[in-house]
């Protein structure tokens, strides 16, 4: 597959502070990829580069194989829809979308077929003639998707764009852009805090912390194999604990956990030789039963702590009869025999695969 | 109970009232009375004696005669030499007042800070200094006086205003505007030009009509720095007040006060707008 944006060891400072460190990333061709991360992470800082806002203090960027790392903003073949959305006040809709097309000199006939298209694709007909300020913040957003696709850019970067919506809109949108991105095959490099859109949009995620990407992977493998403890906290629940490596074997590994509670654990992550791990399980992955199950691997008894209503699922804090702690997440059952309560005894049960290796950011 | 409230609030009601009333008769009878005496039919204005346009008409008479070169009339000449000096103030106030205010925008280095003070200064020193060190000056460099000192003179003062209208204005700006538009294919001039500008018309224009007004009222400093031939309105209308209190004066200065008025109003309404943000939500 084609290559559209590539990022080789590409590091920004500002005076001594490493906002961006050494980050490579190949983005492929039609690809819908998110850079995630929290807040001051380096996100956008690293879609300004890309966007050619900000210069890398070393290393290169590479737009579909040519060095664009010197290009000024108005001569790279990408477009960006702002945070703020950044629409030009005194411009009604139709000139804000067209903006683009003007610039490039595209010719009357066509310009005008072009926005017609963009402005039918997201829904705006009837609006052409508002300025920005007689539109919704819904609108708004609309608005400057269509001045960006309009142009037909070869990437489409998104900072945050869904950010400034209410919850209900910005489902709606989340669901509407993957869509258009399927329609069009434009790259889109997306960036958000928020880790729900990341998993529900992406193609690819690429987990940001301190300016370095952590984990690069699509939804299912940062969500079910995080590399890092902060990608495991990052993105869901996730109980983190230290454990004493007895053995390995192929996939597999032997794990001691305080209090003498033997696990066997995927061992994908595990560095040849380590003594000692972490170890990170989901909260929803510990199946909790009354009764014992099964053969005895993988399975210890607790007791509940305490239990949180959280609608759908029950969260519980658990405790080992060795002191060590865990939260687990249950579907919230509805008859009183079934549910779970505080004093309860339990058995946890986990299945290999859900126990992840982790090392430490 | 609740009568009593009414009628307190009614009384306060009434006090402030009665109060802006005195202040504003505090601050516009004296106009006011300048204005009826420009309609009276005496030579000897502080007395009335009647309704009269006639010196408005003498006024007219004069501006035609002057126009069509028939009479050359030093009232106009120097009212026509006030609009001339206030016009090319005005348009280098735009250009320094605009450009100035962005740079400052753009580079923030700490000195800028203590620039920007400087600019400032020149609005609140006493005229009298502004026109004795500008006059000192213009003989040092050895600039003949005339309308080019008048004119260096009222920019100095002038730009700041429009550079404190435009700064305003940009301290509201979202910096992704501009980058909006570089980011659509627009080269920094074209996106200075097609959003920068009309974004921050609204307070050029305010900022203009401020200096062109201001221009056109100044006394004390233009008295340090005019030439023989460089006569503005002001000058003239001090001086012939020195002579005696003539209706023509307050003909003229009656048109002054309205035509001021109507820019300061209009002034401060494109203010207004200015100040508020386009269409943040
Ligand atoms: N122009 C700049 N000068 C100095 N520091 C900067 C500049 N731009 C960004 N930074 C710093 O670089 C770091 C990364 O900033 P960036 O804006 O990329 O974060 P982000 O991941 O987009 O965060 P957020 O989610 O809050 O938008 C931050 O600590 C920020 O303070
Ligand atoms: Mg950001």
């Amino acid at each position: 597959m084609d290559v559209m944006v590539e990022l080789r060891a590409v590091t920004k400072r500002f005076g001594s502070f490493h906002a961006v460190s050494e980050v490579d990333l190949q983005i492929k061709a039609g690809e819908f990829i998110t850079l995630l991360g929290p807040s001051g992470c380096g996100k956008t800082t690293l879609l300004r580069m890309i966007s050619g806002f900000e210069t890398p203090t070393s290393g290169a960027v590479l737009l579909d194989g040519k060095d664009v790392t010197h290009e000024p903003p108005y001569r790279r073949d990408v477009n960006q829809v702002f945070q703020s959305y950044a629409l030009f006040p005194h411009m009604t809709v139709q000139e804000n979308i067209s903006f683009g097309l003007r610039m490039k000199k595209v010719p009357k006939q066509e310009l005008a077929e072009r926005v017609r298209a963009a402005v039918a694709m997201v829904s705006l007909g009837g609006m052409e003639e508002r300025k920005p300020s007689q539109l919704s913040g819904g609108q708004r957003q609309r608005v400057a998707l269509a001045r960006a696709i309009v142009c037909r850019p070869k990437v489409l970067l998104l900072d945050e764009p869904l950010s400034a919506l209410d919850a209900k809109l910005r489902h709606a949108m989340q669901v509407e852009l993957k869509q258009l991105q399927k329609k069009l095959g434009i790259t889109f490099v997306f960036v958000t805090h928020d880790q729900e859109e990341a998993l529900t949009m992406s193609d690819r995620i690429a987990v940001i912390n301190k300016g370095r990407i952590e984990q690069l992977g699509d939804a299912s493998q940062i969500y079910h194999r995080p590399k890092t403890t902060f990608v495991a906290s990052f993105i869901g629940q996730a109980n983190i604990l230290r454990a004493t490596v007895l053995s390995r074997s192929g996939e597999r590994a032997r794990v001691r956990l305080d209090g003498d509670i033997e696990l066997l654990v995927n061992a994908e992550h595990l560095a040849g030789g380590a003594e000692s791990a972490l170890i990170s399980i989901r909260p929803e992955k510990i199946a909790l039963r009354k009764e014992r199950h099964g053969d005895l691997e993988n399975c210890f008894e607790a007791h509940v702590e305490d239990e949180l209503f959280k609608g759908a699922t029950d969260q519980l804090r658990l405790r080992t009869d060795s002191g060590l702690a865990l939260t687990a997440v249950v579907a919230n059952e509805s008859s009183v025999q079934a549910a779970l309560h505080a004093g309860d005894r339990v058995f946890c049960h986990l299945h290999p695969d859900d126990i992840v290796i982790v090392h430490e950011e | 109970m609740r009568l009593r409230t009414m009628s307190g609030i009614k009384l306060s009601n009434l006090l402030l009232c009665g109060w802006s009333g005195l202040v504003l008769i505090y601050l516009y009878l004296p106009i006011l009375l300048l204005v009826v005496y420009s309609f009276n039919d005496s030579r000897m204005s502080v007395v009335w004696e009647g309704f009269t346009f006639k010196w408005y008409g003498q006024l007219f008479d004069e501006l035609v005669a002057h126009l069509g070169d028939e009479r050359r009339s030093p009232l106009i000449e120097s009212l026509s030499n006030s609009v001339i000096i206030a016009a090319i103030t005005t348009a280098f106030s735009v250009v320094l007042g605009t450009a100035g205010a962005f740079l400052l925008y753009r580079y923030r280095f700490p000195a800028l800070r203590s620039i920007t003070a400087l600019i400032f200064i020149p609005m609140i020193i006493p005229e009298i200094i502004m026109g004795i060190s500008l006059l000192i000056f213009f003989k040092t460099v050895e600039l003949e006086l005339g309308f080019t000192t008048v004119i260096i003179s009222h920019v100095t003062f002038c730009f700041p205003f429009v550079l404190i209208a435009v700064q305003a204005r940009l301290a509201g700006l979202d910096p992704s505007l501009e980058e909006a538009a570089l980011d659509l294919g627009a080269t920094p001039l074209k996106a200075f030009f097609l959003i920068m500008v009309p974004y921050l018309l609204p307070a050029i224009i305010s900022g203009a009509l401020m200096s062109f007004t201001l221009s056109m009222d100044e006394l004390i400093v233009t008295y340090f720095t005019r030439g023989p031939k460089s006569e503005t309105l002001p000058i003239k209308v001090f001086g012939m007040a020195k002579v005696g209190l003539n209706p023509m004066l307050n003909t003229i200065s009656t048109v002054f006060i309205v035509a001021t008025a109507m820019l300061v109003v209009f002034a401060e309404s494109l203010k207004g707008t200015a100040r508020r943000l386009p269409d943040e939500s």
